[in-house]
């Protein structure tokens, strides 16, 4: 499985927010994506599962199944949790591994994993903000997708938490995913990529083949 | 399947919590239809006649009433944005959430109509048509107001402008649901004329309601 993007441009509006972008990740292999605030780099993950618009190049997957998009062999870990606080942690996570197709009813190793194990019955409005994105993060382990799409997912997580998701990202990425971080910092993983979205100065009006930062690296 | 059994069981789950919908539209129903009596009197004869229309136009604020937070609400938390990564069609996906909404606004104000009805002098026939017409036509008040809740999702406050865009489009199935109420008991026409119509207006509504609102939704998102 090999996830391509050629020359990706993004517009908000008038704003042309970055251009000019490639990136190629393959199973078993991390891209992390760093940039100053709005370089873009969450415009990017929400481009790769099509919930934003790509304004030029192209996104390819080769290796995946025909019959779906990227989207839908994708998790999206984005700023917000997705969770609603009138249902309890179990059942949130219950939802998302049902809609998401999961075949095993368990979620009691879900939630172990993610440290929540003890807490199934309370209702997520109780969370914190970690506990909540832990919630989240169970979920990628309870319907396993292929692709990973992380926006800064070590964010309000303590220093335990963050070693024990960067052990969950390795054993995704021994299983043959692949996983797009976009971090200001590090996310604990040796050996990903580097994507860096930097632009020399913010330009109002992105021109053809100019313009935006340039920054890739090789496979 | 099991994607769209889940999302119909979680929006039920949502709707019947503390904060959710479900009581708050039977209860508004419950207390406008308590109102009106009170405010034109005593008339028997008067009450007995406008009854149906007076039912009909309280379940239609009701079903309103939630109606802005259908999506609004999966979009400020960020669900909206995986709903959309799912293996199921946006167009079912909407129409489960639709049935969803029906389920639990739309029927208790249908099983509580014969009850408030009484308070409107109404008699066991009236009752029973009212109670067909409304089991009939609230489906498609909710298809219907799923389009506007769509279009209305990004923007703060949208619930007037939900009201402004869904309102003049129920105006058929209000027109034909209160008819075919009022046929029955009344005359001259017979009561399957207006309630056919009524039928036909649900189904087409089942159909139209779920495009048009993944319509909106992908243009949002575009």
């Amino acid at each position: 499985m090999r996830l391509t993007g050629i020359e990706l441009a993004c517009r908000r509006g008038e704003r042309g927010v970055f251009a000019d972008v490639s990136f190629a990740v393959a199973s078993g292999e991390a891209l992390t994506i760093s940039g100053r605030n709005g370089a873009g780099k969450s415009s990017l993950l929400r481009m790769v599962i099509g919930l934003l618009h790509i304004a030029a190049g192209r996104l390819t997957l080769e290796g995946g199944d025909p019959d779906l998009s990227i989207a839908e062999q994708a998790h999206y870990l984005g700023h917000q949790d997705a969770l609603k606080g009138s249902l309890s942690v179990a059942e949130n996570l219950r939802f998302w591994a049902g809609f998401f197709g999961a075949q095993s009813a368990d979620l009691q190793t879900p939630l172990e994993t993610v440290g929540l194990g003890a807490l199934a019955g309370l209702p997520a409005a109780y969370l914190s903000a970690g506990q909540r994105r832990r919630l989240s993060i169970a979920r990628l382990i309870a319907a396993p997708r292929p692709i990973w799409l992380l926006d800064e997912p070590t964010s309000t997580l303590d220093a335990a938490a963050q070693e024990h998701l960067a052990d969950l990202m390795r054993t995704h990425l021994t299983g043959g995913g692949l996983i797009l971080a976009a971090s200001h910092g590090s996310i604990g993983l040796d050996g990903a990529q580097q994507l860096r979205l930097d632009q020399p100065s913010p330009s109002p009006v992105v021109g053809e083949g100019r313009g935006g930062g340039r920054d890739e690296k090789s496979v | 399947m099991t994607s769209l059994a889940a999302l119909l069981m979680r929006d039920m789950r949502i709707a019947v919590r503390v904060g959710g919908g479900a009581l708050m539209g039977v209860l508004f129903f419950l207390v406008v239809v308590t109102l009106i009596p009170f405010a034109i009197g005593p008339d028997l004869a008067l009450l007995k006649h406008i009854g149906p229309a007076i039912l009909w136009l309280a379940a239609l604020l009701a079903s309103l009433l939630a109606l802005d937070r259908l999506f609004a609400g999966d979009h400020d938390d960020g669900s909206l944005d995986l709903i959309l990564m799912g293996r199921a069609p946006l167009e079912l996906v909407i129409a489960v959430k639709g049935l969803a909404h029906w389920l639990t606004t739309g029927l208790p104000l249908v099983i509580s109509a014969p009850l408030i009805g009484l308070l409107l002098n109404l008699d066991l026939p009236q009752e029973g048509a009212l109670m067909l017409t409304l089991f009939v036509g609230t489906p498609a008040l909710t298809f219907i107001g799923l389009i506007g809740a769509a279009i209305a999702v990004t923007l703060r406050r949208g619930g007037l402008l939900l009201a402004v865009i869904v309102l003049p489009l129920t105006v058929p199935i209000l027109i034909f649901g209160v008819a075919a109420a009022n046929a029955a008991v009344t005359g001259p026409i017979p009561f399957g004329t207006p309630f056919t119509i009524l039928c036909a207006l649900t189904l087409a509504s089942l159909v139209v309601g779920p495009f048009a609102a993944a319509a909106a939704l992908r243009q949002d998102f575009e």
